[in-house]
């Protein structure tokens, strides 16, 4: 299952990018899940999800908790909490 | 009731905004007006210009989302939103939320857990220019508190 990723703010600058297109092994099915996988895929990745009950998720552009499962998502997004207003 | 919700990089006039609100009806007894301003320091320290960052495409529905739950709470007759994006500088203009109601106590109470809300739950990241260097803006537990008063008083009430 190929899934969109987006990231913003510092969770993008860690990354040295703003969005990528994964295909995470059978396995992976919650938001932690995902995080602890991207976690694995190098140095960048390490540092960006090294505390991840900091970062903040979205599903097809609604807020999820880490535990939300993944199945079904198109555009899954990371970022830290949010700073607007 | 009608609701204008606009995310752009350009400036905004709240005073059109909320004359755009009222013109032409004679049933709004309120109307609130709230501007966020970008501020020069903070905690002490200068700061040269900051910059925000969004989620398009989510932070509209999420803050439609809520301005939907302002209208199922309080009674309302209009609202109109309005968040910039981009490099802003101290004095700059950055949100404007605008309420009209017949009466001033829902227009207040809207406007407050609307700038509650967007402070919280709206996909937005300010990043500041300090003299040591660009940062990114912590989440404030003031404003997580500001936003979870909503929540309790809504289970209080049901």
């Amino acid at each position: 299952m190929s899934v969109k990723l987006l990231y913003f703010a510092w969770v993008r600058e860690r990354l040295g990018r703003g969005e990528e297109v994964v295909e995470p092994p059978a396995g992976v099915t919650t938001v932690a899940d995902l995080m602890a996988w991207l976690a694995g895929r190098g140095e960048e990745y390490a540092f960006a999800f090294e505390n991840p009950k900091v970062i903040r998720a979205a599903i097809n552009r609604t807020h999820v908790k880490a535990s939300a499962p993944i199945a079904g998502a198109k555009e899954v997004a990371f970022f830290p909490p949010m700073t607007g207003g | 009731m009608p609701a204008t919700i606009r995310l752009q990089s350009a400036d905004f006039d709240a005073a059109a905004e909320a004359a755009l609100l009222t013109r032409g009806r004679t049933d709004i007894g309120a109307v609130v007006t709230f501007t966020g301003i970008c501020r020069g320091s903070e905690a002490g320290a200068p700061i040269a210009a900051m910059t925000l960052e969004h989620y398009p495409g989510m932070a509209e529905t999420e803050i439609a989302r809520h301005v939907e739950e302002a209208e199922a709470r309080w009674r309302l007759l209009g609202v109109t939103i309005i968040h910039r994006h981009g490099r802003l500088v101290p004095g700059d203009n950055i949100v404007l939320v605008v309420t009209a109601a017949p009466h001033r106590g829902d227009a207040f109470a809207a406007a407050e857990f609307l700038m509650d809300y967007l402070k919280t739950r709206a996909p937005f990241w300010k990043q500041e220019e300090r003299p040591d260097g660009t940062v990114w803006v912590d989440a404030k537990s003031a404003d997580d508190a500001a936003a979870d008063r909503w929540a309790k008083q809504r289970q209080a009430a049901e």
